[in-house]
């Protein structure tokens, strides 16, 4: 059976415009950062309470990956915020909408509740978007 | 039962929050933060902890400690790290950051400027093989 996850990938436009968003304005931490030669690198951080789950930002260039064509059509489909990645958790919803919003993140979506419960939606600097809810309080 | 604050509440707890992690390394006094939100410092301690789950100094000390392994990794002296976030002693500030981390400042400073070095000299070692498959680095 699968047990965990322990890496995921997110497709961003610009690794060095990602590593200021996701360190700088999420908070998250960086993991690993190497250089794999001119214009490569590796890049993952992690969400501050979770240090084992690296988030690899990985740049959409044209290479083995992607051809020249996909390439470009993966860009456009990125900015266009085709792709929800995942769902992050905060202790307090209105709070952390709140200080995200002080430091320039941009929301689809303030808190709301929703039949399903309370969230928000971000987006990434790329176009990628996130749903933000809150930790389930202890009764 | 505890209410939620109402959002001007939140406001002023939040722009505390974002002035302790503005100016952690200055000396800073909770108390006047507290006033500079129009709380009593009971009410401003009670409101941050129920938004952050810490104290005001509680997480005013975490600040210092994550920006002071920042710094370490970065290859900053113990002695000027303890400085630059705020600490006013080496011996106080090797005493939080061993409580917190499980190790003393200068074990993590060797032990981070290793992995620099292992990243450096063989990063495929820090990549799934999937990855490195894919993008052509094996």
């Amino acid at each position: 059976m699968i047990t965990r996850v322990n890496h995921f990938s997110i497709f961003v436009l610009d690794q060095d415009s990602a590593y200021d968003f996701y360190v700088n304005k999420l908070g998250f931490k960086v993991h690993t950062d190497a250089s794999m030669g001119p214009g490569k690198r590796w890049l993952t951080v992690t969400p501050p309470e979770q240090p084992d789950l690296e988030i690899a930002l990985m740049a959409i260039d044209e290479g083995m990956m992607f051809k020249k064509d996909t390439a470009e059509k993966m860009r456009e489909l990125v900015k266009a915020g085709t792709f929800g990645y995942a769902v992050f958790e905060c202790n307090d919803l209105v709070a952390t909408y709140e200080e995200l919003t002080a430091r320039g993140v941009k929301f689809k979506k303030p808190p709301t509740k929703e039949f399903y419960g309370f969230e928000a939606l971000f987006v990434d600097d790329s176009g990628n978007w996130f749903s933000l809810g809150e930790k389930k309080k202890e009764d | 039962m505890d209410q939620p604050p109402k959002i001007y509440l939140y406001r002023r707890i939040v722009l505390a929050k974002l002035f302790i992690d503005e100016h952690y390394a200055e000396d800073i006094d909770l108390d006047a933060i507290a006033g500079e939100a129009s709380f009593s410092k009971f009410h401003f301690i009670r409101l941050f902890k129920m938004a952050y789950g810490k104290t005001p100094h509680q997480y005013l000390t975490r600040v210092r400690i994550e920006q002071a392994k920042l710094l370490l990794e970065k290859g900053e002296s113990v002695s000027d790290v303890c400085f630059a976030v705020g600490f006013d002693g080496v011996s106080s500030f090797t005493h939080l950051f061993k409580r917190f981390t499980k190790m003393t400042p200068s074990a993590y400073l060797r032990q981070q400027q290793q992995r620099k070095e292992e990243i450096a000299a063989a990063p495929l070692k820090f990549i799934p093989g999937c990855f490195a498959a894919q993008n052509g680095w094996i």
